[in-house]
């Protein structure tokens, strides 16, 4: 059996050898013992992206890209969750409620319609923007963008769909109580954006709130803030830029805008700065494992330390081979990942570093936590550790650009901090220029040891005993019922 | 923020992978290829796309969870763990380290039918990628021990304990298909596998699995991107031509089968009751399987589809509903998963679902439906052609099912065919047969659970 197997390999690298691809690839002279060396990867191109505004304020923003007879339309209207105000859910609420029938059609017809083009269009929110994406062949893009102009400009509001859109959200908040992570999520923000900052409460509402949205509410809140001046369209695909612009002109040229406009709320708090460590232990008895958030108030997207950060973040739970992932799933065995990451925010967002661990594990899964996190701030990072950092996030941009939807997600999500899509050939320097030095300095300044925010969810009578030995500062308890309130 | 490397996916859940809507306007679609096979039987395809200057290397190993044996559940996914602990001239952690240094990616996952591993990153790290793959093919059984299994399968565990015991609803799925596949059937059996499976696993099995599958003649290497053809051609020939091709291998042959009508329940911790009917269904590419995949978006696709309008809008009986056509290589099941809202039981829901069943198996979808259903596949289908990573994983994926790597015109043409007599037909001939009806319900309240009835 063996011998036999051994002759096949021979006979394999003879007739390999004899090929005129493997002589060109110098089959004999290839030293497997060490990897390849890497050709020089292109300085970074981005695709062009030209702007224009319609007489009403509506902004447009073109990138041509024919790959696919395919087009990505995305239009954002400015605000975002912190329209809320008193009314957690509201903003993400309308989002929703534009996709339920419009101009002639109800909800049904338009999803029909859509659907027999072959077009996706979705609606949400985010903080900062409500956000509505149309994906279409070309050839169908006309007959789509009438049917987004009708969503975006005459949504039906009807009392009936709104009551069933409202009990459809009521019962997925019900639903939030049985995920682990989702409640771990909720407590932790709510710990750390303190009551009167738009972070406080959920992007996605409440239950209290959710019960309050009527149409009224919801029509009141579209005419204050779906308006021309809000309003930005990118449109990447198979078409230019005048075509773009004279197809959006046609249905969103005479846009009108009426009434008091809608506005955040000021932001009167900050973000929570603890003394000491606060831990909070949230109880799911029967729990096969223990969700973990450790986290801090974060800091601006406009920070000239962003690169920095960025870099650190990699070496230290932004990666496979980061630090943390390494310790706790490769080394220990706790996880199947741990991870960290800042949320970038037009307000600063947060630190957080998280697992899911093993329930008999999740004491040690802590020491493991604020052991790296100590560590990245007491010692310089090794340069290889560095090096492989840098590159990764240099190196992976190109592949954040191959498709339609991720062109549009790059130029807005740059847009939102008032970035340019070039911004990122500038990122790309500053990522090189990142030493050792400064990546020990935005550690020791953003990373959270003596005065962060423990959140942990899990079966407290098995986990409890041991985060209390640990000693990390006090222990207060939240019931699901207080984060999920019914 | 969100690392989830390695994960699994279970082919139950996989969308509909279906071609584009280019060929509507009169041009075939087609994904260029150049296909080698070297003489220890690695079959190579590569397809240039030079849209961005990256690369994807895109491996399948025709072996998944169906070729376990019995005891070892589980197996075939922790063994893809295995594949990134290093090998001879790559020891761990090298695989991960020496990709991230180059500004790649990877990510491997284990299905029933097959296990993949692909990179994705610039265009000047592909010998690296190739390189990688060669060595763990040809040089990783001499640098396997005790230690790396014994860890990975502490991670495969936390796996499990995450994406399935602490999920609401996570247990459903490895239950339902023991109540459809009958015992020792390869299907019959999760592709996480049981904890006292996992435990049993021994480096003995593991140099046995990688001695019978883990062959040059049982993969298949695509690489799609910002590269030449026939440079890719060498550097594969170069990498992997050393490697000895493997025995021959024994595909398992499950006999043919009758679901008997089957009631479960389990108990949850979970706010709503939720119900899960599963039918015997057909093999992928096999002659009803295109007309299923349009059932089930006339059933659930959209917000004007046929359940989702009955439990959803008009009756307001349930939070959502999903109805999917899950074939595979050997077999397939269909499966039809709706939510109660608060305050009903799975029977109410039953129901109508079962009015609707009968009403779309009496009198067929509306040419309007079937044609929404036609053209919402296939622009799902046109967006996916935007990823090289995805057009790779499909020519892996056509070529292992057809033979044929560029199947992207065939497999629309299927959906073409199909009529509402077809549609008619199969809701008939596969959804009003004997069932798996299984709930998940509230701890303790058993009486919400969906009780014993075939459609009639």
């Amino acid at each position: 059996m063996t011998r036999r197997l051994e002759l096949l390999a021979r006979a394999a690298l003879v007739a390999a050898s004899l090929t005129p691809a493997a002589l060109s690839a110098q089959a004999g002279a290839f030293d497997r013992s060490r990897p390849p060396a890497l050709a020089p990867a292109p300085a970074l191109t981005v695709p062009t992206v030209r702007t224009a505004r319609l007489d009403n304020g509506v902004g447009i923003r073109v990138v041509e890209h024919r790959e696919l007879p395919l087009v990505h339309v995305t239009l954002q209207i400015a605000g975002g969750g912190r329209l809320d105000r008193d009314t957690p859910g509201l903003t993400s609420f309308v989002a929703t409620m534009i996709r339920e029938g419009a101009g002639a059609r109800d909800a049904n017809a338009l999803q029909s319609e859509l659907a027999f083009l072959g077009a996706a269009l979705n609606a949400g929110a985010d903080w900062d923007n409500t956000s509505i994406t149309l994906r279409v062949a070309r050839r169908n893009l006309e007959p789509a963008l009438d049917l987004m102009a009708d969503v975006v400009l005459r949504p039906l509001f009807n009392a009936a769909d709104v009551r069933r859109q409202r009990d459809l959200r009521l019962a997925g908040l019900l639903q939030q109580k049985d995920q682990p992570r989702a409640l771990a999520s909720l407590a932790f923000n709510t710990l750390l954006f303190p009551d009167g900052h738009p972070y406080h409460r959920p992007l996605g509402g409440d239950s209290a709130s959710t019960a309050q949205l009527d149409s009224a509410m919801v029509r009141n809140f579209h005419a204050g803030t779906f308006r021309p001046g809000r309003a930005t369209f990118t449109v990447v695909g198979d078409l230019g830029d005048t075509e773009a612009r004279a197809l959006l002109g046609q249905r969103f040229g005479s846009w009108p805008a009426s009434g008091p406009e809608r506005t955040p709320a000021p932001v009167l708090v900050q973000p929570t700065r603890n003394q000491a460590r606060n831990v909070v232990l949230v109880d799911k008895p029967g729990a096969a494992q223990s969700v973990i958030m450790i986290g801090a108030p974060g800091v601006e997207r406009t920070s000239p330390d962003f690169a920095a950060i960025q870099v650190m973040n990699t070496i230290l739970g932004g990666s496979f081979s980061s630090r943390l992932n390494s310790n706790l799933r490769e080394t220990k065995g706790y996880t199947y990942g741990a991870n960290s990451g800042f949320q970038w925010r037009p307000l600063p967002g947060a630190f957080v570093a998280s697992s899911d661990v093993r329930t008999n594990v999740t004491d040690s899964s802590l020491v493991e936590f604020f052991g790296e996190m100590n560590r990245i701030r007491d010692s310089l990072v090794a340069p290889d550790e560095l090096a492989r950092a840098k590159a990764y996030l240099r190196l992976g941009i190109p592949g954040d650009l191959e498709s339609t939807a991720q062109i549009a997600g790059q130029v807005t999500a740059l847009a939102a901090f008032n970035l340019p899509l070039t911004w990122l050939q500038e990122y790309v320097a500053r990522v090189d220029a990142v030493t050792v030095e400064d990546v020990q300095r935005v550690a020791r300044r953003f990373i959270p040891v003596a005065t962060p925010t423990v959140v942990v969810v899990g079966d407290l009578e098995k986990i409890r005993p041991g985060i209390e030995a640990l000693n990390l500062g006090q222990i207060t308890t939240m019931a699901v019922a207080e984060i999920a309130k019914e | 923020m969100n690392v989830h490397p390695r994960a699994l996916r279970l082919a139950a859940a996989a969308m509909l992978a279906l071609p584009t809507a280019l060929a509507a306007q009169g041009t075939p679609l087609r994904v260029p290829f150049v296909i080698d096979t070297l003489p220890n039987g690695l079959t190579l395809i590569v397809h240039e796309d030079h849209s961005v200057p990256t690369v994807t290397t895109n491996v399948w190993y025709h072996v998944g969870s169906g070729d376990e044996k019995v005891g070892r559940t589980g197996f075939a996914h922790l063994f893809e763990h295995l594949m990134f602990m290093g090998s001879q001239n790559a020891p761990y952690p090298q695989f991960d380290r020496l990709l991230e240094a180059a500004g790649a990616n990877n990510n491997g996952s284990t299905n029933p039918d097959r296990t993949n591993y692909y990179e994705e990153g610039p265009a000047g790290a592909l010998p690296l990628m190739l390189w990688l793959e060669a060595d763990r093919l040809g040089w990783m059984l001499e640098t396997m021990d005790e230690p790396k299994v014994d860890l990975q399968r502490d991670v495969v565990k936390n796996e499990r304990r995450q994406s399935y015991e602490n999920q609401p609803y996570g247990l459903a799925f490895e239950n339902l298909v023991t109540a459809i596949y009958p015992a020792g059937h390869p299907y019959s059996w999760s592709t996480i596998g049981s904890m006292a499976d996992l435990s049993a696993a021994s480096l003995d099995d593991v140099k046995d699995f990688f001695r019978t599958y883990y062959a040059p003649n049982n993969a298949t290497i695509v690489v799609a991107g910002a590269v030449r053809a026939d440079s890719v051609k060498a550097l594969v020939r170069q990498m992997f031509s050393e490697i000895p091709r493997g025995p021959a291998i024994t595909r398992p042959t499950p006999a043919p089968f009758t679901l008997r009508d089957t009631v479960i329940v389990l108990q949850d911790r979970v706010q709503l009751p939720r119900v899960y009917l599963a039918w015997h269904g057909v093999r992928e590419y096999s002659a009803d399987d295109a007309a299923l995949d349009i059932a089930s978006y006339v059933l659930s696709g959209a917000r004007n589809s046929r359940l989702t309008q009955a439990l959803v809008f008009n009756s307001e009986l349930a939070t959502g509903v999903n109805a999917f056509n899950a074939s595979k290589r050997l077999d397939g099941d269909f499966m039809v998963i709706a939510t109660a809202r608060p305050g009903h039981a799975l029977d109410t829901l039953k129901t109508v679902i079962d009015a609707e069943l009968r009403r779309l198996a009496a009198s067929g979808p509306t040419a309007r439906e079937i044609e929404q259903a036609k053209n919402a596949i296939e622009a799902q289908f046109l967006n996916r052609l935007e990823f090289a990573s995805a057009k790779a994983d499909q020519l892996n994926s056509y070529h292992y099912a057809t033979g044929q790597p560029d199947f992207f015109q065939r497999d629309l043409d299927r959906y073409r065919a199909v009529t509402a007599a077809d549609v008619q037909r199969v809701v008939r001939d596969y959804l009003l047969r004997s069932r798996v009806t299984l709930s998940v319900v509230p701890q303790g309240r058993i009486e919400l659970a969906a009780t014993r009835g075939v459609v009639q």
